[in-house]
């Protein structure tokens, strides 16, 4: 909402105010009108005055241009030549003098122009910022001359001559307040904050011809839908230009001037807020209108040349045989004011918020009047503002008006009412504020307050409860005026077992050396195809965005490898040299349309560079494992998931748990990517990570006596999976093995083809006494024994 | 005999002096105290004494000895010293190589704020609840007192899964979902991922990160949540930050307000970061609308309590200078190394 000081001043004085531009801005955004930013109109424009062509003659070396002499109220005349051909000797024009800017920020100096001095510029309406439709009577591509709607005195700043000298203030008004979409409601909260009074104007209108019954009958036959219709009608009308003061009011809150009487329906919009409406009598089938829902099947051809086919639930606006407006959005295709145009109906409405909204929506038309219906206008104001229009048909000489008005009137007029509770305002907020101040700020901003009852104004839709009066008082008190205070009470609060567990996880992560990343829950259906997912996995059965944004964006992610993949190719993609990577991911499981889907977490891991190969990946996973108090867990080779290398990936469970999928990404996974390197990628299910973690934490003494340590090596098959011969060694040794290392694994010549030699270091303890070297020799028999069952042969 | 045991002491006394390396004094040793050194030579001749010669003599010979010992033992001392010098000049190494580590990751820049954020709550007592992305709009709307077909809706353009199932545009349903679980006192912070079809650029994101507050319990005043929230301020920015309150609109809390803090580069005469207001606008909150406190359960006419949601994105922005959040979700490791 843009709001001309000019036109506020019509209902504050603001020569009581007296306080800068910036500090009004200040002022009225602590109250409780928010205020984006403030301009003065012109302020671009510098050194540009009223001039008078006193003399033009041809350019001596062109069949064009024009040189002038012009007097700008100076001693000297300046010399300015010029390629317009609109003057004549005795033009009033802007003089853009040596040293001056015009619109668009171009600098004018004095210079030569085909060798003659010219001393300045003579400017056009663009090169003041303006156009046709702030001075219809001036031509757009030739010099602007000065009408008698302008100041013309010689050397004045041209800003103050022809009124572009307005301060424009911007606020940003919130939806429960459409009533401040107004001069008139700014002017209040202006009034209020300032505690000055507020100036309202009563509309007269002097009598004119006729008598509207002959023209005129409303019906509303929906009154759920509209609650009151007020119509006025004018006969002869005189369409032109409006004067200078209103075409300056419109420019200066962004509304375009076009002619007197759709000025006056758009002045009247801004300056009460009410949305109005005019068309031509000739095509109101029996003038009459009828306020109704659309009927099945009915079609209007709106105003912008569009066939729209409306449902039972709009509001049309219709006369005997058809609709001529959807109600409150926009008018049909014959409402305009045309150049035959001789008899106008103005419409002043008040219709229900949500059914103008749905409409609109459904049409796919937001209008400046939806904008405004569809957050609740106020009824009461409807024959105001029909009989401003009227006042401002004859203050304009635009037509005669036809005495009286009809109005058809369904609205409820209880006022909202709420006990007026000085006491609990004061609890609420934290302040201490008499009842008689608090009397006084309600009474500033239209509310009644007598015998112990508030009575909220009928504009105020968005008032309900005491919490609302409360927030009337708090703004006006100011809110920066409440004492700041420490919450009473005690609270136990802290992290839950699932949150402590979380960042005991990231912090692992980042001791790893893997850096957090956040990507979006939402992702292409194709990411599936890409991951090379099976067509009938359970995975690819996610959360539809209905409306999403793009492809891209459009299904919740059931993994979040593919967001991983993502990342990693950026990396790639930018060149750097490796990535460590981890993101704790939500994931979203569709339980179908009746139910919220499953929200798990899923810590996915990615990396690649020199010297990562899938044991650096596994490296984390095990360091994560043992974080976590996780022994024990079986790892097996994973050949059947597309996405992974079918020779180079595992899967890692513990009591029949799943809990890691790790390995080195497919080649065509990776190919879908274009990662022209190898990458690594595990998947870690948080909530069964979380349900075997054991993170009690028991002291063992340390140990007393000396360990023996026996270093054994195997010969096995290449393929044998080490781990298979490690538990089978651990459960052959029994309680006296502390620990079992494995220091190395060799493949060659010397142990034969598809063979392979395993070596351990195993160190034997107990607790209790020094183990002799029979009881370790006896372990080791065992172990020896145990592998040669899997097909491992000790290597002498 | 007694001049030839001088004659020892100088001689093995000049050895010493050349002796320059720990083997050179085994050599002297062994050349003069050894089974077959000098002083043993002539130890042997001293059955040829006389009986008064011999203590005599026999005494020279043992200071001889204890002498030479000693000065070995010093000059061992010496040459020891001087070879470990030689041994440190030549372990001298380039001080400035690069140390040896393992790189340790880093936390996103959203994480590290946001870690802080619920660290500076945890120590005033508030529990960090969660809620659902996914939710019904019955939490994320009609519950906070936006019916459908309300004109608020506009400002949260929202991702629908169905007419009635939605993407939450606000961290504000855990109110709701933690009110019906528990009883007042409720002290909370929310923090959690929202959702808005807003095309991606440099300052909107379709996904993005609010941090919801919730107090309810008997006698919670706005006092209350502007001391709150100046707390959490000056923790955050330092204890010379102040914060500024300005009415606003929101259909789930009465009074409402946008909340700014002193500019924490300029301290509040005006500087580019705050676009020459002094303030920065950091969060909305205000008193729990009576109709929210009634859904989520409570009785509004026993409790009252306050809210408030901060933007993530925006507080991380602010703190280390970013003028592009799409660089939180690229990812780029020479982004995130930087933090």
């Amino acid at each position: 909402m843009y709001l001309s000081k000019r036109w506020l001043a019509e209902f504050v004085d603001l020569d009581k105010i007296n306080v800068s531009d910036k500090q009004y801005a200040e002022d009225l955004t602590i109250s409780g009108s928010k205020v984006e930013s403030f301009k003065k109109e012109g302020s671009e424009l510098s050194n540009i005055v009223v001039g008078k062509v006193e003399s033009l003659e041809r350019h001596p070396d062109s069949d064009h241009l024009w040189v002038c002499q012009i007097d700008v109220g100076a001693e000297e005349k300046l010399q300015i030549v010029t390629g317009a051909q609109n003057l004549t000797a005795g033009d009033i024009v802007p003089v853009a003098l040596n040293k001056s800017v015009v619109a668009g920020g171009h600098k004018i100096t004095t210079g030569k122009l085909r060798g003659v001095k010219s001393e300045g510029m003579m400017c056009s309406l663009g090169e003041l910022g303006l156009t046709a439709h702030d001075f219809p009577y001036a031509i757009e591509d030739g010099i602007f001359v000065l009408g008698d709607d302008c100041d013309k005195t010689l050397g004045m700043d041209i800003r103050d001559a022809i009124g572009l000298n307005d301060i424009v203030t911007e606020f940003e008004i919130t939806s429960n307040r459409p009533d401040c979409l107004s001069v008139i409601g700014l002017a209040r909260e202006t009034a209020a904050t300032y505690k000055v009074p507020l100036k309202l104007h009563t509309p007269e209108v002097k009598p004119g011809i006729e008598d509207i019954k002959d023209y005129l009958k409303v019906d509303i036959e929906a009154p759920d839908k509209c609650y009151r219709y007020v119509g006025g009608v004018v006969k002869n009308v005189r369409v032109k230009e409006s004067p200078r003061w209103m075409r300056e009011r419109l420019r200066a809150s962004g509304v375009r001037p076009i002619n007197n009487i759709v000025d006056i329906t758009n002045y009247i919009m801004l300056e009460y807020g009410q949305p109005m409406h005019a068309f031509d009598l000739r095509f109101l089938e029996g003038n009459h209108v009828i306020v109704r829902n659309a009927k099945k099947g009915e079609t209007i051809t709106t105003l912008d040349g569009e066939e729209r086919e409306l449902s039972e639930e709009m509001l049309v606006i219709a006369d005997e045989k058809k609709p001529v407006a959807v109600a409150g959005v926009m008018g049909g295709e014959y409402s305009g004011i045309m150049d035959d145009t001789n008899t106008i109906v103005f419409e002043s409405a008040c219709f229900n918020g949500p059914s103008v909204r749905r409409t609109a929506k459904a049409l796919g038309m937001r209008t400046e009047a939806s904008g405004r219906f569809e957050k609740q206008l106020n009824p009461d104001d409807c024959d105001a503002c029909l009989l401003r229009a009227l006042e401002l048909v004859q203050m304009l000489d635009a037509g005669d008006v036809v005495n009286g008005t009809v109005d058809c009137d369904k609205s409820d007029k209880t006022p909202v009412t709420l006990p007026f509770d000085p006491e609990w305002t004061n609890k609420f907020i934290g302040i201490n504020v008499s009842a008689d101040e608090q009397k006084a700020i309600l009474e500033r901003i239209g509310f009644k307050v007598e015998n112990g009852t508030i009575y909220a104004p009928s504009f105020r839709i968005d008032i309900e409860h005491q919490a609302d009066i409360s927030e009337e008082i708090a703004r006006f008190f100011g809110y920066n005026n409440i004492e700041n205070h420490e919450i009473h009470g005690v609270a136990k609060a802290g992290p839950t077992d699932r949150q402590k567990f979380n960042r005991l996880v990231e912090n692992t992560m980042l001791s790893c050396g893997l850096s957090e990343i956040q990507t979006f829950s939402f992702i292409s259906p194709k990411a599936y195809d890409k991951i090379d997912l099976p067509k009938d996995s359970k995975m690819r059965n996610c959360v539809v965005i209905s409306n999403p944004l793009g492809e891209d964006t459009s299904v919740m992610r059931t993994t979040a490898i593919p967001s991983m993949l993502e990342v990693l190719r950026t990396n790639f993609n930018n060149r750097n040299e490796k990535a460590f990577l981890y993101e704790l991911a939500t994931t979203y499981t569709s339980n179908g349309l009746e139910e919220l889907p499953d929200e798990n977490q899923e810590l996915v891991l990615g990396m690649y560079g020199k010297d990562v190969d899938y044991f650096a990946l596994k490296g984390v996973v095990e360091e994560l494992l043992k974080v976590c108090g996780i022994e024990d867990y079986d790892v097996e080779p994973k050949k059947n998931c597309p996405t992974f290398h079918p020779g180079r990936t595992a899967k890692i469970t513990k009591d029949d748990k799943s809990l890691v999928l790790l390995g080195e990404v497919h080649p065509k996974v990776l190919g879908n990517y274009e990662i022209e390197t190898k990458a690594y990628v595990a998947t870690i299910n948080m909530e069964n990570l979380f349900e075997i973690a054991n993170l009690t934490r028991v002291y063992k003494a340390l140990p007393k006596y000396p360990a023996t340590t026996r270093d054994l090596a195997f010969v096995c098959d290449a393929d044998l999976p080490v781990l298979l011969l490690e538990k089978a060694i651990k459960g052959a040794c029994g309680k006296i093995l502390e620990s079992i290392q494995l220091f190395d694994v060799y493949q060659g010549a010397q142990v034969g083809e598809n063979k392979k030699s395993v070596a351990f270091n195993l160190k034997f303890r107990s607790a209790e006494r020094t183990l002799t070297d029979e009881e370790c020799n006896g372990a080791v028999k065992k172990a020896i024994k145990a592998v040669s069952d899997l097909g491992a042969i000790l290597r002498s | 005999m007694k001049q030839q045991l001088e004659n020892i002491r100088i001689a093995a006394e000049e050895a010493l002096k050349s002796a320059s390396s720990l083997q050179d004094l085994d050599n002297v040793r062994v050349q003069y105290l050894g089974k077959k050194g000098e002083l043993t030579a002539v130890l042997k001749q001293m059955g040829g004494l006389s009986a008064e010669e011999r203590p005599v003599i026999g005494q020279i010979a043992n200071e001889v000895r204890e002498q030479i010992t000693a000065e070995i033992e010093a000059r061992k001392a010496e040459i020891q010293a001087e070879e470990q010098e030689k041994q440190l000049q030549n372990e001298t190494i380039d001080v400035t190589l690069p140390g040896k580590t393992e790189a340790l990751g880093h936390k996103h820049p959203l994480s590290i704020v946001l870690d802080e954020v619920k660290e500076i709550f945890l120590g005033m007592g508030f529990d960090v609840a969660e809620g659902p992305e996914v939710e019904w709009d019955h939490y994320n709307f009609e519950a906070l007192n936006i019916p459908k077909d309300h004109p608020a809706r506009d400002t949260q353009d929202t991702f629908y899964i169905t007419e009635n199932m939605l993407l939450r545009t606000q961290t504000s349903p855990v109110q709701i979902r933690v009110m019906e679980k528990k009883e007042p006192p409720i002290r909370i912070i929310a923090p959690g991922r929202v959702y808005r079809s807003d095309a991606v650029d440099a300052t909107h994101s379709p996904l993005f990160h609010q941090i919801e507050g919730l107090v309810v319990d008997e006698g919670i005043t706005m006092g209350d949540l502007k001391g709150t929230l100046e707390t959490w301020a000056r923790k955050l920015y330092g204890e010379d930050t102040n914060i500024r309150l300005r009415p606003h609109h929101f259909p789930f809390t009465e009074p409402s307000c946008e909340i700014d803090i002193s500019c924490f580069k300029c301290g509040g005469v005006g500087c580019p970061m705050c676009k020459n207001e002094g303030w920065i606008e950091i969060l909305g909150g205000g008193m729990v609308h009576p109709k929210v406190l009634e859904n989520g359960g409570v009785d509004p006419e026993k409790y009252s309590g306050f809210a408030f949601g901060i933007g993530l994105e925006r507080i991380v922005m602010f703190r280390f200078g970013l003028d592009d959040m799409r660089m939180l979700y690229e990812n780029d490791m020479r982004f995130l190394e930087q933090f």
